[in-house]
């Protein structure tokens, strides 16, 4: 690990010039372990009227049944499945993060994981609440599970995609959960060792008795390498089934084998959003700059330049084979989406996804925080937009003109959908207070290597190419948490 | 009598660390256990801690899940109440491969983990043995087990000379019990 220095054309992972193990714990530890400023205050007073929105709301579709929503008989599906995509999406991120980014050995991913993570676990339980409340009759919700039951032994249709999706989003919840808490079992022990009274019983219990010797470290890094490799063909799957609840249909504008793809391309792009919605306000608040750097920002960011490309390319794919099929239904549903009575829809989804993300491109946007924040709220609305316009545009005028109708949402339908992202915001900012939002031990892994005080060393020590150098130094600019004076007389 | 259980030498940096491992074998010393707020690599080497046999035991706990949910699939869908669809295959393969799929990630990450718990000893309240509070905070802890090893100076001196911050006898094994 340490014994040999990282080059330093590679730019720091951790910046500041006196961090050391205990600096690290201190920081990380600093919102667990004293009482809540007032900004935190103010957010979750917020985020819980949201969430108390969402009870009202919810319990009084359970109450009335789904007749309080602005369904009809033409569009059956609208902002709950809508909803219900839109949070499965964002739920990727966390795995991606967490999975993919440990299995290319990508560092950066060890100070946005344990976050991330946890985005994921709350964003998938506020789509499973729709999926529970779409139903109807929420307390027979069991009948997806394919149980012995009292009707003869009828089971349930595994050859339905809705099916499949019930067992997928099952188990990357609970896997996504197993990753997650297994990754905070070392964290919590700091926690432990450093309380006292009660909170220590708490996090003793919670701890699992983590002591952090040889062998159970050993064994935590290859589970940790093992779960990644499982999970990322999960990540994929679960997307891929979320897709084939629309594409194993046979509704023109849902019929297409582009979806599986175009999809979990869509997830990522609007997980890593959301992940920087977060977490740019989290770094300020928490003061966790010298953790989630400029290069996390950016690294980030092209991330979402590559995958909003990939959504744009598919949406572009999408309309040529509309028209290439020659399937009459299937042009008029695309001519519908982009000039139909929900063109506006259709246009902001485009503006949102594939326009403002190419943004990106330049460094000045990219590496500014404002801006990315601001264009990490567009891409999710684009994504929300993307899944309406694939649901209700495609549903809204079926083959008899006739029955073609509009789809007007109640003011349970907003409620449902503004109350979740109560819940979500509720959750997260309850994670923030009782665990570390940083993965401490996979941080502290970086110290001695990726840091930026272990590169300033080297240069200091000299025998350094001085072109490497003066490339660092000039990478560091765009760095908000690193001190440029220090670097102004190299 | 000296009732020193354990002797702990704390270190603040990991190479340091590794360091005073090599003395205290070049001197035959056992060495009883190392703590660490973070995973070392190549510790494992010179601890001889065996390679983990868990990816084993993830594939076939892997494969018990697609087993299990394939023939589960077949029975429910040929066997029990197979359902003529148009004349199509009561078991319809393709259309099972997701389910089977997630079956067998289910099995394989909670046997994975559970196998992990039990092998290492992690269960919810489970007393931790913990030996230097500060073990999973900013030190880097050797313990050495003081009856087997009866030269206590010779390895106050080799792990105060490799770097430790500080060198404790500890008379009780565990400070983390109440």
């Amino acid at each position: 690990m340490s014994g040999h220095n990282e080059s330093i054309l590679r730019e720091p992972l951790i910046t500041g010039t006196d961090i050391t193990y205990a600096k690290i714990t201190n920081d990380i530890l600093m919102p667990v372990e004293n009482k809540p400023n007032k900004a935190w205050w103010i957010g979750f007073i917020v985020a819980l009227c949201g969430a108390l929105l969402w009870v009202v709301a919810v319990s009084y579709t359970f109450w009335f049944g789904i007749g309080a929503w602005g369904l009809n008989k033409t569009v059956g599906w609208a902002w709950d499945i809508t909803g219900f995509v839109w949070w499965v999406g964002i739920g990727h991120a966390g795995t991606l993060i967490s999975a993919v980014l440990l299995l290319f050995r990508q560092n950066w991913r060890n100070s946005i994981n344990r976050s991330a993570e946890a985005m994921t676990i709350f964003a998938v339980i506020c789509a499973a609440t729709y999926v529970v409340s779409h139903m109807g009759r929420p307390w027979l919700a069991y009948w997806v599970l394919p149980l012995p039951n009292q009707f003869g032994s009828l089971w349930v249709n595994f050859n339905s995609p809705l099916v499949w999706d019930m067992f997928a989003i099952s188990t990357y919840f609970s896997v996504s959960l197993l990753f997650w808490y297994t990754g905070l079992l070392p964290d919590i022990a700091t926690i432990r060792d450093r309380a006292t009274g009660v909170k220590r019983k708490i996090y003793t219990v919670l701890s699992f008795g983590w002591a952090g010797n040889v062998k159970t470290w050993q064994r935590f890094e290859a589970v940790s390498i093992i779960l990644a490799g499982i999970s990322t063909p999960l990540v994929l799957s679960v997307h891929t089934i979320v897709s084939m609840d629309f594409a194993t249909s046979v509704i023109p504008g849902w019929h297409t084998t582009i979806f599986p793809p175009y999809f979990v391309a869509g997830a990522i792009f609007s997980g890593f959003a959301m992940v920087l919605t977060l977490l740019l306000v989290a770094r300020k608040v928490l003061g966790l700059e010298n953790y989630i750097t400029m290069f996390h920002i950016e690294s980030m960011n092209k991330i979402i330049i590559l995958t909003g490309s990939i959504v744009g390319v598919a949406y572009l794919t999408e309309f040529f084979i509309a028209w290439y099929s020659g399937s009459e239904y299937e042009q008029y549903a695309f001519i519908n989406r982009s000039t139909g009575p929900y063109w506006w829809a259709y246009w902001m989804m485009m503006t949102c996804n594939v326009i403002s993300p190419q943004l990106l491109w330049f460094k000045k946007i990219r590496t500014s925080i404002p801006a990315t924040w601001i264009l990490s709220i567009v891409v999710n609305i684009g994504m929300w937009f993307e899944r309406f316009v694939i649901i209700v545009t495609s549903l809204h005028r079926d083959y008899i003109p006739s029955s073609w109708a509009m789809f007007y949402p109640t003011w349970v339908d907003v409620s449902v959908f503004v109350g979740s992202i109560g819940l979500f915001f509720t959750l997260f900012l309850l994670f923030l207070r009782v665990l570390p939002s940083i993965a401490i031990a996979e941080v502290k892994l970086l110290l001695k290597s990726a840091s930026e005080q272990a590169k300033l060393k080297q240069i200091k020590e000299g025998h350094l190419d001085p072109t490497h150098v003066s490339e660092y130094v000039e990478s560091l600019e765009k760095f908000d948490s690193v001190k440029q004076e220090e670097y102004a007389k190299i | 009598m000296n009732n020193t259980k354990y002797i702990l030498g704390s270190f603040g940096d990991p190479d340091e660390m590794m360091h005073g491992i090599d003395k205290l074998q070049e001197n035959n010393i056992k060495i009883h256990d190392v703590y660490t707020p973070m995973p070392i690599h190549g510790i494992e080497a010179k601890l001889g801690v065996k390679r983990s046999r868990l990816d084993i035991a993830a594939f076939f706990f892997g494969i018990t899940g697609t087993c299990t949910m394939l023939s589960f699939v077949y029975y429910a869908a040929a066997i029990d109440w197979p359902i003529n669809i148009g004349g199509k295959a009561h078991f319809a393969l393709p259309d099972f491969i997701p389910i089977t799929f997630e079956l067998t990630i289910l099995f394989c990450a909670f046997g994975l983990v559970g196998s992990y718990y039990a092998s290492t000893h992690l269960f919810p309240g489970r007393a931790p043995r913990v030996m230097d509070l500060r073990a999973t905070d900013d030190r880097f802890v050797i313990a050495v087990d003081a009856k087997e090893n009866t030269d206590h100076t010779k390895i106050d001196d080799l792990l105060k000379e490799a770097g430790a911050l500080e060198v404790k006898h500890n008379e009780r094994k565990y400070i983390s019990y109440e």
